[in-house]
């Protein structure tokens, strides 16, 4: 056992850097990667860029088109990505519909479904949560009525993320609703421009249009659409959400962002020293790279287990709940950091050509939308107090 | 001892609640500070005329109704059950605070300005590079021909598009000291914007702006003044910030009692309802830091900065633990533009930084004390 990396990974290192460097778009360099609203084309360009390459879906098998990676190359990739700031990848079809995918589908929906998500070509988006079905999941109502080789489905799904732009959606809904809760529910792929589908947004704390309102009118689906049995979708559902969990510890981002919170601290004045100097505000930092480590290091053990064939399992509960806790304090240091230049508010950045341009130092203007923003962490992919229950009763066994 | 508000403070806490339930509502609010100006400047002349609250924590002698800070407090906390944007805060008790004491030329007749509702003044004290230090001033004030000159940049200075004056800190040849200024004067331009809360700010450059001698509203080494205003515009703000936990936390409740998963309130799960209680009791502990420091405005300077620093820290750790979790036990509905509680989530937020932050408050309280 040891921490060191290998020639070998120190030469892949070597070779992501330097693609980064060489391919990353620098029209998006310059919208802050992570601060600013951003358009469809904005969101994946970069997908597009790494698809060419064959390295989008790191924790695909090779047989469908992964880059056959170890878990530490994934790890040094995203490391790589988020020191040079990279735009996210949108998770919904690389990390949570796609395993499903091909983890549950038939090989016709493997051909079908998945060079698309590599691609680009669809975007997808996650219709489960439901105005009553949030925490609860399972008493979600949406229903689907088969009728010969299509369901019709009605009801209502909420909290949709970025489904203003989706063309397609995997959704739970209710084919038996006469089954115990979690036993009369299937998974279904949807086609957005079906006819019956309307998306309302939704407008968050920070003003931004980031969720909706998904209103399922009589929409017809084709059974072929639906993965794995018909009433077995809870399956599908649990298999993926371990997935998004996975996802959200997001430990090379909060490095970053650590990173950008000292390089903040370096420049902001206190009392006329740098607010580094200051013993308060240190002892916060290294609290917060304190909780960071333990984070990463549980990673990568997790992330081992499944390299050694343990697919996710409860444990991933840990990393979403210490993960968007450490993702949280970030924005809330970096607030407190700019001090005053943290009220005024500029919904978006200034474009090209505006001569708009926002008041103290660049840094400062989305710290708060940001901070606000980021609430949603504890909340979303199940809450963190959902995932302690998971935890207590799956880890525990109390 | 005696914890209870006379006759006329429940009264004006009455008036003052009973006007913003019928004019100042969620809805109302959202208009207002949508709109192009960031308020209604009818319910300042209200205020004024209707209440008469403006007057209500200045001296009879002054033209007022006879109360002080615990007037201050009563109103500022109504302001922030109501989320009211109206410049109480800067006008009446930092500007108020500083004329009250004055004894300019200038001062005269101003606090019947205020009090009538014609004059309202911006507190431009920030600066780019001074945080939270009262005294890191770069803005100068330079003696010539009987006056000052004024030259410096303020930044993030709440209502100044609404303002009719300034009260402006800057150094002087002795120190720090503080100056009214009209709006209109020569020299001084500003850029406004909204705020993440809800508000109104600007910043603001004056540029050899011209006052006379009588603009001046403390010694030319001002700070100690400066400082005592400035702790009663904070526990103000404690006031305020106990308004907005008040909401918080009801609001809370009563979505968690509502709200139903798993077959049952989410209020019945016991992790949630331990959570409400120890957000009650950070509000609870914000409600008593706020009264125990409005009750030592008045001691020396030495105790009343300690306690004025000891209550801003712990109401702005309130303001964290109360918005935070409140956002939290709300789940998707709490991260709405939709629901009012985000709103006081987001003022409790820049509350528990304005006039400093938890840790420099802290510090503050152990430079005194130790
Ligand atoms: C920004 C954002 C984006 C989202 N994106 C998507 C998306 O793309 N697709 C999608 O399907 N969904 C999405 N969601 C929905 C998200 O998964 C739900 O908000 C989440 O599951 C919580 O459900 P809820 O909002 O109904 O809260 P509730 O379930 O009503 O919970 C309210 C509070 O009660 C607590 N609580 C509930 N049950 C218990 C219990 N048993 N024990 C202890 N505490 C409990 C919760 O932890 C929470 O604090 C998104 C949400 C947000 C905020
Ligand atoms: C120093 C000391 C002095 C004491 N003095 C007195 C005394 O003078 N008179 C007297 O009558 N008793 C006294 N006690 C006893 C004390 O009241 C009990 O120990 C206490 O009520 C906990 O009960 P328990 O030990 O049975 O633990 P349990 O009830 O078994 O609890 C064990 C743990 O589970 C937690 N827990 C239990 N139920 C819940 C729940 N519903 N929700 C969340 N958590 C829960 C508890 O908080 C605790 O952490 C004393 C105890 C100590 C340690």
């Amino acid at each position: 056992m040891n921490l060191d990396f290998t020639p070998e990974q120190i030469a892949f290192r070597e070779e992501v850097r330097a693609f980064i460097a060489e391919n990353y778009p620098d029209s998006l360099k310059s919208k802050l990667a992570d601060s600013e609203e951003l358009g469809k084309e904005d969101y994946l360009a970069w997908h597009r860029i790494l698809a060419k390459k064959g390295w989008v879906a790191p924790g695909w098998p090779k047989e469908y088109g992964g880059p056959g990676w170890s878990t530490v190359e994934r790890f040094i990739f995203a490391d790589e990505c988020a020191k040079a700031d990279t735009m996210m990848i949108l998770p919904f079809g690389i990390n949570m519909v796609g395993p499903v995918i091909y983890t549950f589908g038939t090989p016709e929906q493997k051909a079908r479904f998945l060079p698309r998500i590599l691609s680009g070509d669809d975007w997808w988006c996650q219709g489960y949560s439901e105005p009553g079905a949030g925490s609860d999941l399972a008493s979600l109502r949406t229903k689907a009525e088969r009728q010969g080789d299509h369901y019709i489905v009605n009801g209502q799904k909420t909290w949709t993320t970025l489904a203003q732009h989706a063309d397609w959606g995997f959704f739970l809904v209710r084919t038996d609703p006469d089954a115990k809760m979690q036993e009369g529910i299937s998974f279904l792929l949807i086609d957005m421009k079906s006819p019956g589908i309307t998306v309302r947004p939704i407008i968050t704390l920070g003003g931004e249009h980031e969720v909706n309102e998904v209103f399922l009118d009589n929409v017809k689906v084709p059974v072929e659409n639906r993965i794995f049995h018909e009433n077995k979708g809870w399956t599908c559902a649990k298999f993926l959400l371990a997935h998004e969990r996975t996802g959200i510890a997001g430990v090379a981002r909060s490095k970053r962002g650590i990173e950008k919170l000292k390089q903040i601290a370096k420049t902001e004045q206190a009392n006329d020293r740098p607010l580094i100097e200051d013993p308060f505000f240190r002892r916060k930092i290294a609290e917060l790279e304190m909780d960071l480590t333990a984070l990463e290091y549980t990673e990568l053990r997790v992330l081992a287990n499944e390299q050694a064939g343990k697919g996710p399992g409860p444990e991933s509960s840990l990393l979403k709940i210490k993960g968007t806790e450490v993702q949280q304090r970030i924005t809330e240091l970096v607030l407190e950091a700019v001090g005053h230049y943290g009220a005024p508010y500029f919904r978006g950045f200034p474009q090209d050509g505006d001569n708009i341009y926002p008041i103290g130092p660049d840094y400062a203007h989305q710290a708060a939308p940001r901070y606000f923003n980021m609430r949603k962490t504890s909340i979303y992919g199940g809450s963190n107090e959902i995932q302690r229950n998971i935890i207590a009763k799956m880890v525990l066994g109390l | 001892m005696n914890f209870e508000y006379t006759e006329e403070q429940t009264l004006l806490r009455n008036t003052l609640s009973r006007y913003f339930a019928d004019a100042y509502d969620f809805e109302a609010r959202r208009k207002m500070t949508g709109s192009d100006a960031g308020r209604d400047a009818g319910v300042w002349t209200a205020m004024a005329e209707e209440l008469g609250i403006l007057g209500a924590a200045f001296s009879e002698e002054q033209g007022g109704l006879g109360g002080g800070a615990l007037e201050n407090m009563l109103i500022m906390e109504e302001f922030g059950k109501a989320l009211a944007v109206e410049p109480y805060l800067s006008t009446v008790v930092v500007a108020g605070g500083f004329l009250k004491r004055s004894k300019s030329a200038a001062a005269e007749g101003m606090i019947e300005q205020l009090i009538s509702g014609e004059a309202i003044v911006a507190f431009a004290y920030a600066e780019p590079t001074g945080r939270y230090d009262l005294a890191a001033v770069k803005t100068e004030a330079k003696a010539s021909g009987g006056g000052y000159t004024i030259s410096g940049q303020k930044s993030v200075v709440a209502g100044a598009p609404w303002a009719t004056h300034f009260v402006v800190t800057a150094k002087t040849a002795k120190g720090v000291a503080a100056f009214l200024v009209e709006a209109g004067a020569k020299g001084i331009s500003m850029r406004s914007y909204p705020t993440v809360d809800g508000g109104t700010a600007a910043e603001v450059q004056f540029d050899n702006v011209s006052v006379g001698a009588d603009a001046l509203l403390t010694a030319e080494d001002g700070i100690a003044e400066i400082e005592l205003v400035v702790d009663e515009a904070t526990v103000a703000a404690c006031a305020e910030a106990v308004g907005c936990l008040h909401q918080l936390h009801a609001q809370t409740m009563e979505y968690a009692k509502e709200r139903k998963q798993f077959g049952r309130a989410i209020a019945d799960f016991q992790v949630l309802q331990h959570r409400m209680v120890d957000m009650f009791m950070e509000v609870e502990q914000a409600v008593s830091m706020t009264l125990m420091a409005t009750l030592k405005l008045g001691e020396d300077a030495k105790a009343r900065a300690a306690a004025v620093s000891l209550a801003k820290a712990k109401v702005g750790h309130a303001c964290k633990f109360v918005g935070e979790n409140a956002i939290q036990i709300h789940g998707g509905m709490g991260m709405t533009d939709e629901l009012a509680v985000g709103h006081y989530f987001k003022r409790a937020t820049i509350l528990e930084g304005l006039f400093g932050s938890i840790d420099h408050h802290l510090a503050r309280y152990e430079k005194l004390s130790f």
